[in-house]
């Protein structure tokens, strides 16, 4: 058994990294071609909700057995035909622009800060930022609804200020979404771009200093350049998920907040129709590895660069 | 072992022309991180046109002085003058220095053009004039065909060069280097250093370089200034600083040195004779020194100016005076040889015990060198060699 294993390339270092492979070959590349099979199928009144793709089809008359293999392609062209469908990707792909442009403005600061703050207070200063990790996201959206709703804490504080009368609700509308969005991925943009603004060498700040460059302008020429990485790893960690995020739209949103999440909880559970819903995941997936594959090129180029 | 200064001195050196007004003026400067003393109150004049080194090992404070030049720390006590302006204040982008950091701190993400071209960018230069500059001091440093390569794509010696390129095309009036040639290996190294100098006449620029790398500091600068725990030990040329160190670090620090205790039986103003149990004879020494009659001090003697003799050497006539009565002359047995192409190092124990290093120039082969281990040998100086430390 040993020997075949070796004999195949299967045994030492080979077994190491077929672990990973056979992993990612389980648990990603099958899923995926079954939801893509579902996604070419069609939706019937059944259990599973959808025709089979493959059949058998014995004719007992003729005494023929057939193999019917049948695609049906019209799922992905309703996504096309349907402007529902197209609306919600749309938006998500602005709340979720919007979310990563937030999550980057509040994001390098705090990584800037920290990176800069002494060593000794750094470890804990990251640790505030991945604490939020350890109690239950749901948990953590639950309290913003506290927070954002009427007569919750942000309105009772602009009542109490006199900037507003009337009671005003923030939350159920697109600026709850990207806030409750703009606060559970934060740590998302913190955590790459405390790494690469960690690494920079202080050294090249005061050369730019010294061969008279104010501060803003050294930020701007030489960390904003160095700490790009660090930008685009945390943008898309941030970006990523945000588009295909449910459960705080759920949350948060208004009725009115169209999010592609929604239509795919929709289709699945509201009109049981596998088969459109698989044909909008995976819309979604193929939307999504374009951003994947350029920030894989780039990084690749960005290591090369550095070595 | 020490390398000659290379500059011909022509003219009267300006820092003993009265009339000198020095370039760069450091005045009881103190910096403390916490309870740390980094620098402790030290004073300098630097003038105009010299190449002017910091010599000490590391925590002795040399490199947090250079950085107070440059702006990067701020005395805590004490002024900093720089052309006659008091620089308290002053940010490093808006003082006319440039500095070559020892990591050289290039920019990863530039080009070799665009790392020199930084600096004349913020200065809101032309375009072709920046071209202009860029091209011509790139080719002083030999890296004409080397503009578009990444600093990454470069070798060690070639990144220290662009650092150079990139701290003299702003043509600051005054250059601070750190540990400029710390990174190049030896043969490099001492390549690097003439070019250095070489640069630095053309340009006129003057130098500050901070080095621990004593042999360095006397190659190419024209002063100076030892450095210990925070405080300057001595300032002067590198033959003053090797041939008459005024104290045990300095004569210590610089070359190797054997060191007699010893004490005063006579103090005239022509010689001094000092009684040693170390080296088992008198000492004599012609010059006087300020001491009262009994008191203890140590006297260098530098290795390569001893000489060993398998005879008791004969008084020549210059040396009548001071090697009579055996002054100057002690013997003992070779220990340890140490052969290193062009000279040889001897170990010689003395009969007091004491161990005394010595080098000679192979003038024969080794192999028909009359002196071998433990072979008993005479050794000798002249009235010069000698340097009494008092502290």
């Amino acid at each position: 058994m040993i020997d075949l294993l070796r004999r195949i390339g299967l045994w030492g270092r080979g077994m190491v990294v077929a672990i990973p492979y056979l992993w990612l070959l389980l648990f990603f590349l099958v899923p995926f071609l079954i939801v893509f099979g579902i996604s070419l199928s069609e939706a019937m009144l059944a259990q599973p909700p959808y025709a089979p793709l493959i059949d058998w089809l014995v004719d007992e008359d003729a005494g023929t057995t057939k193999l019917q293999i049948l695609l049906n392609l019209s799922n992905y062209l309703r996504l096309g035909g349907d402007d529902l469908y197209i609306l919600a990707y749309l938006n998500s792909v602005k709340i979720a622009l919007v979310t990563t442009v937030c999550c980057l403005l509040l994001g390098y600061p705090m990584a800037y800060a920290i990176a800069r703050a002494e060593p000794s207070k750094r470890g804990p200063l990251m640790m505030l930022v991945i604490l939020p990790f350890w109690t239950s996201f749901l948990i953590r959206i639950y309290a913003w609804i506290g927070i954002l709703k009427a007569n919750g804490v942000v309105d009772n504080l602009l009542q109490w200020t006199g900037l507003t009368t009337e009671p005003f609700e923030l939350l159920y509308s697109d600026w709850a979404v990207y806030i409750g969005m703009t606060y559970c991925y934060l740590p998302f943009m913190v955590l790459p771009l405390y790494a690469t603004l960690e690494k920079l060498d202080p050294t090249l700040l005061e050369a730019a200093a010294d061969l008279g460059c104010r501060p803003w302008k050294a930020f701007l020429t030489v960390t904003l350049p160095l700490s790009l990485p660090g930008i685009i790893a945390g943008s898309l960690l941030v970006f990523i998920p945000s588009v295909g995020e449910f459960v705080t739209p759920e949350l948060l949103g208004g009725p009115d907040t169209l999010m592609i999440g929604r239509v795919l909880w929709n289709e699945f559970f509201a009109n049981r129709d596998w088969p459109v819903a698989s044909a909008v995941a995976i819309a979604l997936l193929l939307f999504l590895v374009v951003p994947i594959m350029v920030f894989q090129h780039v990084q690749g180029r960005q290591t090369e660069a550095g070595r | 072992m020490a390398v000659q200064p290379i500059r011909k001195p022509t003219r009267l050196e300006p820092w003993q022309d009265p009339g000198q007004k020095p370039y760069v003026r450091i005045e009881k400067v103190t910096k403390t991180f916490g309870d740390f003393v980094a620098v402790d109150e030290v004073s300098l004049s630097i003038y105009r046109g010299e190449f002017f080194a910091l010599l000490g090992g590391s925590g002795s404070g040399k490199t947090t002085l250079l950085r107070m030049l440059a702006g990067f720390e701020t005395p805590t006590e004490g002024k900093i003058f720089i052309d006659g302006v008091d620089m308290a204040g002053i940010p490093p982008y808006e003082r006319p220095v440039n500095m070559m950091f020892q990591s050289y701190a290039l920019f990863p993400h530039m080009s070799v053009e665009q790392n020199v071209a930084f600096g004349l960018k913020q200065d809101g230069v032309a375009k072709a004039e920046i071209k202009e500059r860029v091209g011509a001091i790139l080719d002083l440093v030999q890296l004409g065909q080397f503009g578009k390569r990444k600093p990454h794509q470069l070798s060690g010696g070639q990144r220290q060069r662009v650092a150079l390129a990139r701290s003299l095309v702003k043509r600051p009036k005054l250059l601070l280097l750190d540990e400029p040639l710390g990174a190049l290996d030896k043969r490099l190294r001492e390549r690097t250093q003439f070019e250095l100098v070489n640069i630095q006449e053309k340009l006129g620029v003057t130098f500050i370089v901070v080095t621990h790398d004593q042999e360095e500091a006397m190659t190419m600068s024209s002063r100076i200034a030892v450095m210990n725990h925070g405080v300057i030990a001595q300032t002067g040329t590198p033959t003053e600083i090797y041939e008459y160190p005024q104290s045990r670090f300095v004569a210590e620090f610089i070359g190797s040195v054997n060191m007699f205790e010893g004490r005063v039986v006579e103090d005239q103003a022509d010689h001094v004779l000092i009684r040693s149990e170390d080296a088992g004879c008198d000492l004599y020494i012609n010059h006087a020194v300020a001491v009262p009659a009994g008191a203890t001090v140590g006297v260098a003697v530098r290795p390569e100016k001893i000489a060993l003799s398998k005879e008791p050497p004969v008084n020549a006539a210059a040396n009548a005076a001071a090697n009579a009565d055996g002054r100057n002359v002690t013997s003992g047995i070779v220990r340890e040889i140490a052969y290193l192409g062009d000279v040889s190092i001897y170990l010689v124990e003395l009969k007091t015990g004491k161990t005394v290093r010595v080098t000679a120039p192979n003038v024969v082969r080794r192999t028909e060198m009359p002196i071998t281990w433990d072979d008993e040998v005479y050794l000798s100086w002249r009235p010069f060699a000698g340097v009494v430390l008092t502290q």
